[in-house]
């Protein structure tokens, strides 16, 4: 590992501003960037370190019911978060899916985001419930809706001298719930070979008013399953529907074949786990099972 | 470029001259000489090196040396006391919770972890504590059964 200069702010601004010098990289967990440096696969001349910018570590509940959550809370802390929990339930099961424990105490929601990996466990549930990026850069702060901020395979909004600082996500509606589930052959510290999240809203007469299905690893970036989404659109949860949906979704899927799985394969997990995403939502609104 | 680190390790205060560049576990194993914490993969895969930090189990090669200060670090010297073995190190001696050993100190402390925080695991529980501790010789069962039976003793001994 080449050396390297070390900064620890205190204050975003001060964050900023590190940011600014040459070769500076932002450290939140370090559970990608730290291997990177070690195996020589990133130059990084200078670290920024947010752990002490209570912005960038904190979670909180905003008056109107909208949750910010900072970009290098560890995931463990997301996954234990009260509100998040009882509220955001997707985003809180999906966090407890990144790694070990050991790595789930250090890596941050902001990195798995930053890291614009194609199967990142955290961006399908985010995605669903409409989160957005709040970006602080030397002119000011922004906001881009998360979904357009990963661009490719390890690329995103962000711009040089940029810092991802929080994850803003709306208050929840009623009558809506949202689920994630991946697939991986081994149980615990695997990657996806396909993830799907799920969210849907119930009008009063119990008819899907809105839907948005979100997939992981099936293309270069998370992937929104568009036509499946339109399908569930007025009408009542049911198995035959979900069935139909998770059929559709296999198709908005573009998965390529590699080590890991064939995009066949791929496609035929989105075909189940969408139904099986949709149908948790559906229970978890009803309190009853739908058969799968 | 060497720089002077102060923090608390195994209840502790130390201050070290570490290289900017070391992990957590270079500063524990080759600046204070602790070599109970063991490297395997040296990339967050494997969890030989896991220590607690501030109470939380983390593995040491993912960790900056320059993140240690201020830091309480627990590592496997720091869990007996007196020369008596931890009750976790003392049912995986019973139990035969261990192979060639490698994994061994990181499997105590993950399972420390988990006691700490849950002191009535559910086998399913342990397994998921100690999913981030790979053991090669693969003898998974004897550690798990000697994780619940350092529970079930710890629970004994509180009531």
């Amino acid at each position: 590992m080449k050396d390297f200069a070390y900064a620890c702010p205190a204050a975003i601004g001060d964050a900023v501003a590190a940011m600014q010098l040459d070769g500076a990289r932002a450290l939140a967990g370090g559970t990608d960037l730290i291997p990177q440096m070690r195996e020589g696969r990133r130059q990084v001349a200078r670290i920024v370190d947010l752990k002490r910018v209570p912005e960038l570590t904190s979670i909180s509940v905003c008056a109107d019911g909208s949750l910010v959550l900072g970009a290098a809370a560890s995931a463990a802390h997301v996954a234990r978060h009260a509100v998040v929990a009882s509220t955001y339930p997707a985003v809180a099961q999906s966090a407890r899916l990144i790694g070990s424990l050991q790595v789930q105490n250090r890596a941050s929601l902001g990195g798995n985001i930053c890291n614009a990996a194609p199967s990142a466990d955290a961006v399908p549930a985010l995605i669903c419930h409409q989160a957005s990026a709040r970006i602080a850069g030397p002119t000011g702060q922004r906001e881009e809706a998360l979904e357009t901020f990963i661009r490719a395979p390890g690329k995103t909004g962000l711009a040089v001298g940029e810092l991802l600082v929080s994850i803003v996500l709306p208050p929840v509606q009623p009558r809506s719930a949202a689920t994630y589930l991946r697939f991986t052959p081994r149980r615990e510290m695997d990657i996806a070979i396909a993830g799907a999240a799920a969210w849907i809203s119930l009008d009063t007469a119990g008819k899907i008013a809105a839907a948005r299905v979100a997939l992981a690893s099936v293309g270069p970036t998370p992937v929104r399953a568009v036509s499946a989404e339109q399908q569930l659109l007025g009408e009542r949860p049911s198995r035959t529907l979900f069935e139909a949906a998770g059929h559709l979704a296999a198709a908005d899927a573009r998965p390529i074949s590699d080590t890991r799985a064939s995009a066949d394969y791929r496609r035929s997990l989105v075909h189940v786990l969408t139904a099986r995403v949709l149908s948790d939502c559906s229970s978890a609104l009803s309190g009853e099972e739908i058969q799968r | 470029m060497k720089t002077p680190i102060t923090c608390t390790v195994n209840g502790e205060q130390q201050t070290v001259l570490a290289d900017t560049r070391d992990t957590l576990l270079d500063l524990l194993r080759e600046r204070i000489g602790l070599t109970g914490t063991k490297e395997g993969c040296g990339n967050g895969n494997c969890g030989t090196c896991t220590v607690l930090v501030d109470g939380a189990a983390v593995n040491a090669c993912l960790v900056l040396a320059l993140e240690a200060p201020g830091r309480d670090i627990i590592t496997i010297e720091g869990l007996s006391s007196q020369g008596r073995l931890h009750p976790i190190q003392q049912a995986l001696v019973e139990h035969g919770g261990t192979q060639c050993g490698f994994c061994t100190p990181g499997i105590v402390l993950s399972a420390k972890a988990l006691l700490d925080g849950n002191p009535d695991p559910t086998a399913q529980d342990v397994r998921h504590a100690i999913a981030g501790n790979l053991c090669r010789c693969t003898g998974y069962d004897k550690i798990v059964e000697a994780i619940m039976t350092a529970a079930a003793a710890q629970q004994v001994g509180e009531s």
